[in-house]
C-alpha cells in the first residue's frame, strides 16, 4: 500500500517535468505543477501515518520509507503546495510568459529531487540525489537572468558543491570505516551503517562525521557555511525561496541527522552532539546580527531561516524525546510559517516595486487582509505566542534543560529575544511608518497569492493551541529510532 | 582489507601514481594560465584512470578495470574537452588579478600537505595501519581537498574555481580508489556521470554571467552583500 501512495508521489511531479517540457504552454504548466503538488500531497499524508508503524523498504533496499524521512516529505510536500499555489500568481507578474514552461518543469524537477531525496536510503545515493536539487535550483534561482540572480546562482553553485564534496569525502571515509567490520563490499545503507558503527574506530568515525556535518551543514545553511543563503533566497523568484527555505534545507538536515545516529553509535562520545549544538548557536547569533541590521525584505526573511536551521539543529544535537520532538515540530512550523514570510515578501516586492525594507510602508493602510496575515506571520516567526513556533521553540528549551545543556538554553534565549525584537522593528517601520509618496504606485496582488498565505497561516495558529496527540506519537517513535543504541 | 597485506610492488606502484597526482595538483596551483591547469588536471585524471586500472589488478577487483576506463573516459577526455570549450568561449587565458601570487600559493599548499599528514598520521595510527600506504592515501585526498579549496579561495577565475571544484572530486575519488576499492560500482559510476552534469551545468551558467553580469570575475560578483 505504501508502494503505491509512494510510486505516485514520485511520478506525479516527474510527469509534470517532463509534459512541460513537451507541451511548452504557460497556462497548461501552472496546472500541471498544480495538480502535481496536490498528487504529492495528498499521497504524503497516508506515507507519514504509514510510516510510524515501521519502515518500508523498496527496490532492493535502496529506498526507504522511514519515520524521520517521511516527516521532512511531509514537510517538503506542504510548502510545494503552497508555492504552486502562490506562484501560478506570482509569476503572471514576471511577464515572462515564453519561458514559464521551463520554470514549471524544473519547478517540479526541484520538487521530485527533494523527495527522491528523502526516500534513499543508502549514503552514497543520498549524497548524489542532494547534489541534483543543487543543479535543478541553481537554475530557478538564476530564473529573473538579472545581473543579481545569475550572480546568486553562481555562488551558490559553488559554494554547496564545495560543500557537499567534503560530504563526499566524510561519506568514503564512513564506508572506509564500515568496511572494517562488513568487509570490503557491502551495500552502504543507514542501518548497515547503524549496525557496524560499534565496532567502528572512534577516531575515523568522529573525522567522517565532521566532514559530514560541515558538507551537509553548507546546504542546511548553518553559520558560518551559510553565506549562499541570503543570496540565493532573495534574488530567487518568491515561491522557490519558499521552497529552498522551507523543504530543500530540510532534506540536507534529514542526512545529518542520519549520520547523528551514526556517530552516536560509534562511541564519538558527545563530540556530534556539542559540535552540533554549537553550530547551531552560531547560526542563532549570524542570524541575530544579520537580521538587526538588515536592509532587504527577502534577505531578512533568509536570514530568519539560517536562525531557524539553526533551532533545528539545536533541537537534534540535544536530543532525547523532547528535542527531536521539538525539532520535528519546529520544521513542520517553520516550513508552514517561511512560506508564509516569503509570499509576503513576494507581494510587497510587487507591489512596491522595490527590494528595500525602507521603501516599503504603510502596508497596514494598503493591504489590510494581506498585509494583517504577514504581519501575524512575522509575529509567528519570531517565535511569538499563540503560534506553532512559539510551542516547537519551548519544547527545544524544555530539552536542553534536561540533557544539561543549559549553556545553550540560556545562549539560545538570548539570542532569540535579540531577533524578536530586531524583526518586528523592521515589521513597525514598514507597517506604521507612512511614506512621503501618495499611495498611487503601490498595486494590489492577485488572489492567487494571497490565498496560499491563509493556508499556511490557520494550521499554524491551529498547532499553536493544540498540538495532536498523533503528532506526538509520530515523534516519540522517531525519537526511538534516532536514539542510541547501547552497544 | 586490501591494503592490509599488499606485496610492496604493488605498494609502491600506488604510492607513485597517488604522489604524481599530488604534483600535478601543485601544478596546478603553481600556474596562472588557464589552459595548464586543464592539461594538468587532464594528466591528473589519467594518473588516476591508471591508478584504478592497478588496484583492480592487484587487489583482484575486475569491476575496477571498467572505473578505470571510464574514467580515463570521463575525467581524462570528456570533462577537459567541456571545460575545453569553455575557455575558448571566454576572452580570458590567464588569471589577471591574483590575490595569493603563485608562489606563495605553493607554500600554503605545502603546509595543506603537512596538516594533511599529520591528521592522517593519528587516523592511522589509531587503526593500527601506521606507515602503509593507507596512510599515504588519506594525506593525499585530504591535502587535494585543501589544495582545490586553495584555489577555490585564492582564484577568482570562474573557470578555475570549476577546476577547484574538479580537483576536490578528483582527491577523494583517488583516495577511494586505494582505501575502499570494494565500494559498490553503481555508486561510482553514477558519481561520474553526476560530474558530467554538474560541468553542463557551470557551462550553461558561465554563458549566463557573461551574458548578464559581463564577467566570469568573482570580483565583480559583489552587488549581493550584508
Amino acid at each position: 500500500m505504501a508502494g503505491a501512495f509512494l510510486l505516485a508521489m514520485l511520478l506525479a511531479p516527474l510527469i509534470s517535468a517532463l509534459a512541460c517540457m513537451v507541451i511548452r504552454s504557460p497556462r497548461i504548466a501552472e496546472t500541471l505543477n498544480l495538480v502535481s503538488s496536490i498528487v504529492v500531497f495528498v499521497t504524503a499524508i497516508p506515507l507519514t501515518v504509514l510510516s510510524a508503524h515501521g519502515s518500508h523498504y523498496y527496490l532492493e533496499d535502496y529506498v526507504v520509507i522511514d519515520v524521520t524521512g517521511a516527516w521532512v516529505i511531509l514537510c517538503t510536500s506542504i510548502v510545494y503546495l503552497l508555492a504552486s499555489i502562490y506562484s501560478i500568481g506570482y509569476m503572471r507578474l514576471l511577464g515572462e510568459d515564453e519561458r514559464l514552461w521551463s520554470f514549471y518543469a524544473l519547478f517540479s524537477g526541484f520538487a521530485l529531487t527533494i523527495l527522491v531525496s528523502s526516500v534513499m536510503n543508502n549514503a552514497g545515493l543520498y549524497w548524489i540525489a542532494i547534489e541534483l536539487t543543487t543543479l535543478v535550483s541553481t537554475f530557478l534561482v538564476g530564473f529573473e537572468r538579472a545581473a543579481e540572480s545569475i550572480e546568486a546562482a553562481w555562488k551558490y553553485i559553488i559554494i554547496i558543491s564545495a560543500g557537499i564534496s567534503l560530504a563526499l569525502l566524510g561519506t568514503v571515509l564512513f564506508y572506509w570505516c564500515g568496511s572494517f567490520v562488513l568487509g570490503p563490499t557491502y551495500d552502504m545503507t543507514w542501518d548497515a551503517l547503524r549496525q557496524a558503527a560499534p565496532k567502528m574506530n572512534p577516531a575515523l568515525a568522529a573525522l567522517s562525521y565532521l566532514l559530514i556535518l560541515v558538507g551537509y551543514g553548507t546546504k542546511v545553511g548553518l553559520a558560518p557555511m551559510h553565506s549562499w543563503l541570503p543570496d540565493a533566497h532573495s534574488e530567487s523568484p518568491a515561491p522557490i525561496s519558499a521552497m529552498l527555505s522551507g523543504a530543500l534545507l530540510n532534506s540536507a538536515m534529514l542526512g545529518i541527522v542520519r549520520y547523528l545516529v551514526i556517530a552516536d553509535a560509534a562511541q564519538t562520545g558527545q563530540l556530534a552532539r556539542v559540535t552540533l549544538v554549537a553550530f547551531g548557536l552560531i547560526s542563532l547569533l549570524v542570524g541575530a546580527l544579520f537580521i538587526v541590521r538588515q536592509s532587504g525584505i527577502k534577505r531578512l526573511m533568509a536570514y530568519s531561516s539560517v536562525e531557524h536551521m539553526g533551532v533545528i539543529a539545536l533541537g537534534f544535537g540535544i536530543g532525547g524525546p523532547f528535542g527531536v520532538a521539538g525539532a520535528l515540530y519546529h520544521m513542520l512550523n517553520h516550513s508552514l510559517n517561511k512560506s508564509v514570510m516569503f509570499f509576503g515578501a513576494g507581494n510587497a516586492m510587487r507591489s512596491f516595486s522595490s527590494k528595500e525594507i525602507k521603501n516599503i510602508h504603510d502596508m497596514w493602510g494598503r493591504f489590510p487582509v494581506q498585509g494583517a496575515l504577514w504581519l501575524a506571520g512575522a509575529a509567528a516567526i519570531t517565535g511569538a505566542p499563540p503560534f506553532g513556533l512559539f510551542l516547537s521553540e519551548l519544547v527545544i528549551l524544555r530539552a536542553g534543560f534536561e540533557r544539561g545543556y543549559d549553556w545553550a538554553v540560556y545562549a539560545m534565549v538570548v539570542l532569540l529575544i535579540v531577533i524578536f525584537i530586531g524583526f518586528l522593528n523592521h515589521f513597525r517601520a514598514m507597517y506604521f511608518n507612512a511614506g512621503e509618496s501618495s499611495g498611487s504606485s503601490a498595486k494590489p496582488v492577485s488572489r492567487w497569492c494571497v490565498a496560499p498565505m491563509w493556508l499556511a497561516l490557520v494550521p499554524l495558529v491551529v498547532f499553536g493551541v493544540w498540538w495532536p496527540q498523533s503528532l506526538w506519537n509520530h515523534f516519540m517513535t522517531a525519537s526511538q529510532v534516532l536514539s542510541v543504541v547501547s552497544p | 582489507m586490501l591494503i592490509a597485506h599488499l606485496d610492496p610492488l604493488a605498494s609502491s606502484i600506488f604510492s607513485l601514481m597517488a604522489i604524481v597526482s599530488l604534483l600535478l595538483a601543485f601544478v596546478m596551483l603553481g600556474s596562472r594560465w588557464l589552459n595548464n591547469y586543464l592539461y594538468a588536471f587532464a594528466a591528473e585524471s589519467w594518473v588516476i584512470a591508471a591508478l584504478s586500472a592497478a588496484v583492480g589488478f592487484y587487489g583482484g577487483y575486475p569491476e575496477l578495470y571498467l572505473i578505470a576506463v571510464l574514467t580515463a573516459l570521463f575525467r581524462g577526455l570528456l570533462l577537459p574537452y567541456l571545460v575545453g570549450r569553455i575557455i575558448g568561449r571566454l576572452n580570458v587565458t590567464r588569471e589577471i588579478h591574483e590575490i595569493l601570487e603563485p608562489s606563495s600559493s605553493l607554500v600554503a599548499g605545502a603546509f595543506g600537505v603537512i596538516f594533511a599528514l599529520i591528521v592522517s598520521y593519528r587516523i592511522g595510527a589509531s587503526l593500527g595501519l601506521a606507515g602503509t600506504v593507507a596512510v599515504l592515501a588519506l594525506t593525499i585526498m585530504l591535502s587535494m581537498k585543501l589544495i582545490g579549496f586553495l584555489m577555490l579561495a585564492v582564484r577568482h577565475e570562474a573557470l578555475s574555481q570549476i577546476l577547484g571544484l574538479l580537483v576536490l572530486e578528483n582527491g577523494i575519488f583517488l583516495g577511494a580508489q586505494i582505501l575502499v576499492p570494494g565500494m559498490p560500482l553503481l555508486i561510482e559510476i553514477v558519481i561520474l556521470f553526476d560530474l558530467l552534469v554538474v560541468v553542463a551545468c557551470f557551462g550553461v551558467l558561465v554563458r549566463y554571467l557573461v551574458a548578464h553580469v559581463g564577467s566570469t570575475s568573482s570580483l565583480d560578483l559583489n552587488r549581493l552583500v550584508g
